[in-house]
């Protein structure tokens, strides 16, 4: 394990990371909040100081294998999140290292889980600064560091295989670096686009910004205490429509600006999610249309949650705790099922959904024809033995780790949909789960043990598991 | 500059190791998912797994923004397969690497009908390679065109030489061999000589000639202290054969030791000049027999590269040749150059040179009609090989009538496999091809070497 090229990382996460906090300082100044500007400029410094004390420790090596990319990814995540916190807890908005970092970690995994009871109590520049790092995280620090981080060869490769989601990551452009900006280019274009359209409906500009962070990022942290609820319908369908374009394959924005329009819209694993998305409305919808005035508002409602939690947002219109048992439950399967790969997204993926059921009617068959011969397709091209395996480890580690979480939290003593939806929407990513820790409510009623827990699911969750898992094996730490 | 490699064997590896280390964007082929994957992990490359023959594959390869296409697969018909299925789409150019000796006196052909920039012949260049070696002392540097027929030498004038204070009038007259002299450097300037150009000590000459009259010049000048006369060659392979070739073609005596019975039969048939001896190389008592102590210089070239580094090591025991050993597979570089071994060569990294050496001329906006191109002395200047396809103002005419721009000269004219030094009454014919060192403009065709 070489140590130092995970610190000189760091360094470069830290350096951004000084210049993500920048952005809630200005807006503090705007806002005229002098006391919460100073935290985060304080912070800022403190890490410009410390990224560039790290940056100039000496490398001995600058090899950098798969290893220690998860190893610098899974750390450089935390490092972030910790740093991140700080503002919160010199304003003394949020008392309590553990649930500053419980709502940080929550922002940069795009979860959106919130330990706050009251979120209009913060300030814009805390309420800002918490919106920012759901978009930071939406992509990926390392997606964006790597526009510009100096590394030599594929060794890049190695960090963005740890941090972006999906069975198989590949490159759209030959260099690592045009596919970074490539991406980018995608998610900024979205971004703005979404900010232009929020404002067109008549969002404020700090209302517009702060939705749109939380949208395309697929995070979930509202900016008032009853979420999206207070938006107009035309606001909430517009709300709608970018949760669901932010949690597809951003292959297919590569496509469509390649002009390779055939190939964008052939996708399995969008067809698939699209379908999914429509499929699970129009049920919901049915289930839940006594409970509303109108058919097109109980629609909207189903749409807006069926989005909002198969994108893992997690923003809510309505108390979905109250829905019908029947619609619960879909949305707990939707849970689980999450975004595309390579998406903002979080869950299990529609495409290793894919690729599971897919190999189950392989093994059918096998029975039928045990002299089968057959290789599973998706998007015509038939999978790797090397994917296939690493699915099927993926599902499941996943779900180990689904119950061990359960178990653990479940000392707190609450009841089991609570402690199984709480798992479910930190694992995921999601933000409110049900009963408890419902859309109304928040995790501040867990134990600091169980928040911890909550913290290391929303980690793996976002960082797919491995990552952060790799840090317990003893094997990586040594030098052989 | 857009790339695209067939092929991820050990060229292929050599190939992206050089050319991602010029930042160019790579993308690379094959069919064995592993092969495709050791090369993405360790380079800034995008991998396809698939044949490269497959238009589908080219595609999602990205071939319609490729600017050119090397295909360094083990088959010579599934390399010019891919080139020519990349002459679907525009722009692209291709490189096929043919190593089948059956096509290698028609490569100007093949590359013509097929439409490539360029054949690459991987065991013709390790012969090259190891021919000048055997040939030259180390100082001379060697540039091949047409094929291995022509050479440029480059060498410093040393003081108190032969070359010192002489011109190329007095070079002919004393020396009685055709040589001549396209380009000094002298001060870190390059230009092109006239005939009664004095040399002085310090200056870097380029010289074109015949191979064998190069020979003699630098044994008369007594720049080449002695001859290298006899040659033994460990494995009849392809390099082999190619070596062998060109040895004899100059008149050193080669001897070829192959085990393979049937092998021999065939070198015996294609190369009467040479003695092939159907045995064991690694047998001490035949190579004594065969009088490997007596030999000038000795080349291991069988296929197993641990056999090879032991051969020479037994050779230099024995003679006081000189010894070339071929290392194709291992890697460990910087342990074989601690070892006594005169000189190691490694095929696929001359290969990826050679190819890396175009794809650089290329980016410097070359355009197709240009067979060959070297940089020459850090590339102060540049030699060009054109093929002449049709008449113009520049055929049939006495090159000593022609207005030829400043700053260039014709330092050889290749015709029907005959290679003329030329003088002022010879001419250029369609057919041709020609090779011109100039200091100054890029041509993009033989028409240009005139003025308008």
């Amino acid at each position: 394990m070489n140590i130092a090229i995970i610190v000189y990382v760091i360094g470069w996460v830290l350096e951004f990371e000084a210049l993500f906090l920048s952005l809630p300082m200005f807006v503090g100044l705007y806002y005229k909040e002098y006391n919460s500007s100073l935290a985060y400029f304080i912070v800022a410094i403190l890490c410009l100081t410390i990224g560039f004390i790290l940056r100039r420790i000496p490398l001995k090596s600058d090899e950098l294998y798969l290893r220690e990319g998860f190893a610098a990814v899974a750390f450089s995540w935390l490092f972030l999140s910790v740093f991140g916190c700080f503002p919160f807890m010199i304003t003394g908005e949020i008392p309590g290292f553990i649930n500053a970092l419980f709502e940080t970690v929550s922002g940069f995994t795009t979860t959106g889980a919130s330990i706050l009871n009251d979120v209009e109590a913060l300030s814009h520049a805390s309420i800002f600064w918490r919106s920012f790092t759901h978009w930071v995280g939406g992509m990926g620090i390392f997606m964006l560091i790597l526009t510009i981080l100096p590394l030599a060869g594929a060794h890049g490769m190695n960090l963005m295989r740890a941090e972006s989601p999906g069975p198989s990551v590949g490159k759209v452009l030959p260099k690592i670096k045009d596919t970074a900006i490539m991406t980018y280019a995608a998610y900024i274009g979205i971004t703005v686009i979404g900010f232009i359209t929020f404002l067109f409906t008549r969002m404020s500009v700090f209302e517009a910004a702060t939705m749109i962070f939380g949208t395309v990022g697929t995070g979930g942290f509202g900016i008032y205490n009853d979420s999206v609820a207070s938006f107009t319908p035309l606001q909430i369908n517009v709300i709608t429509f970018f949760m669901i374009i932010s949690g597809i394959n951003y292959n297919m924005y590569f496509c469509l600006m390649t002009r390779q329009f055939k190939q964008a819209f052939s996708f399995e694993e969008i067809r698939w999610y699209i379908a999914i998305i429509v499929t699970s409305t129009c049920v919901i919808s049915y289930n839940i249309h006594h409970m509303y005035p109108t058919i097109s508002e109980s629609i909207r409602h189903a749409a807006f949650q069926v989005g909002s939690i198969i994108t893992t947002s997690g923003f809510s219109t309505a108390d979905f705790d109250k829905w019908p048992q029947f619609s619960k439950t879909i949305l707990v399967i939707l849970m689980f099922i999450g975004a595309c790969a390579g998406s903002t997204g979080g869950g299990f993926k529609v495409s290793r959904l894919l690729i599971l059921v897919k190999s189950i009617g392989k093994e059918l068959q096998l029975i039928i024809h045990p002299n089968l011969s057959k290789r599973i397709h998706i998007d015509h091209h038939s999978l790797s033995n090397e994917t296939l395996r690493s699915t099927n480890a993926y599902a499941a580690i996943y779900f180990i780790l689904v119950f061990a979480s359960v178990l653990l939290v479940g000392v707190d003593g609450f009841d089991f949909t609570t402690n199984f939806t709480a798992v479910a929407a930190t694992l995921n990513n999601i933000g409110p789960g049900l009963e408890l820790v419902g859309p109304t409510h928040s995790f501040d009623l867990y134990s600091n043990f169980a928040k911890c827990i909550l913290i290391f699911d929303m980690l793996a969750g976002r960082l797919e598991l491995f990552p952060v898992l790799i840090l317990f094996v003893p094997g990586c730490w040594r030098k052989y | 500059m857009n790339i695209i490699v067939v092929g991820c064997g050990m060229v292929g590896y050599s190939l992206v190791e050089q050319l991602s280390s010029e930042n160019h964007d790579i993308v690379v082929i094959d069919e064995d998912e592993n092969r495709v994957r050791y090369i993405t992990d360790e380079f800034d490359a995008m991998g396809v797994i698939g044949s490269g023959e497959d238009c589908k594959i080219l595609v999602e390869a990205g071939i319609e923004r490729t600017d050119l296409l090397i295909a360094v697969t083990d088959v010579d018909e599934k390399n010019l397969l891919c080139c020519i299925m990349a002459k679907r789409f525009e722009n692209c150019r291709t490189i096929a690497r043919v190593r089948n000796p059956v096509y290698s006196s028609e490569t100007g052909f093949l590359r013509r009908e097929l439409g490539l920039s360029m054949i690459i012949n991987p065991e013709q260049i390790a012969a090259n390679e190891i021919a000048r070696i055997i040939q030259f002392p180390p100082e001379i540097k060697v540039d091949t065109f047409t094929r291995g027929r022509i050479e440029l030498l480059s060498l410093q004038v040393a003081e108190g030489s032969f070359l010192e204070h002489a011109t190329v009038r007095s070079i002919r007259a004393r020396l009685n061999c055709n040589v001549l002299v396209c380009l000094v450097t002298r001060d870190e300037d390059a230009f092109i000589p006239d005939i009664d150009t004095e040399f002085l000590a310090g200056d870097n000459i380029v010289i074109s000639a015949l191979p064998t009259e190069a020979n003699t010049f630098f044994l008369k000048s007594r720049i080449q202290p002695q001859r290298i006369k006899t040659v033994m060659i460990v494995g009849g392979g392809t390099t082999g054969y190619y070596l062998a070739r060109r040895l004899t073609d100059i008149g050193i005596y080669t001897k070829i030791i192959e085990s393979d019975t049937k092998r021999c039969e065939e070198l015996s048939d294609m190369l009467p000049e040479a003695v092939i001896i159907n045995g064991d190389g690694t047998d001490e008592r035949l190579l004594l027999q065969e009088g490997i102590s007596a030999m000038d210089a000795f080349a291991a070239l069988t296929g197993l590269d641990e056999e090879n580094v032991f051969l020479s090591l037994y050779a230099k025991n024995v003679s006081k040749c000189q010894t070339v050993t071929k290392i194709n597979r291992i890697n460990y570089t910087e342990v074989i150059n601690k070892m006594d071994l005169d000189s190691v060569i490694f095929p696929r990294t001359l290969t990826a040179d050679y190819i890396v050496k175009y794809a650089r001329s290329m980016m410097n906006g070359v355009s197709s009609n240009v067979e060959n191109i070297f940089r020459l002395e850090n590339g102060k200047a540049e030699a060009f090989e054109f093929f002449v396809s049709e008449a113009s103002a520049v055929t049939g005419v006495p090159i000593a009538r022609l207005k030829l721009k400043n700053d260039l000269i014709i330092c050889s004219i290749t015709r029907n496999s005959q290679v003329i030094i030329p003088g002022g009454h010879d001419e250029i014919r369609v057919g041709d091809a020609v090779i011109v060192i100039t200091t100054r403009s890029f041509f993009s065709d033989i028409k240009d070497i005139v003025n308008r």
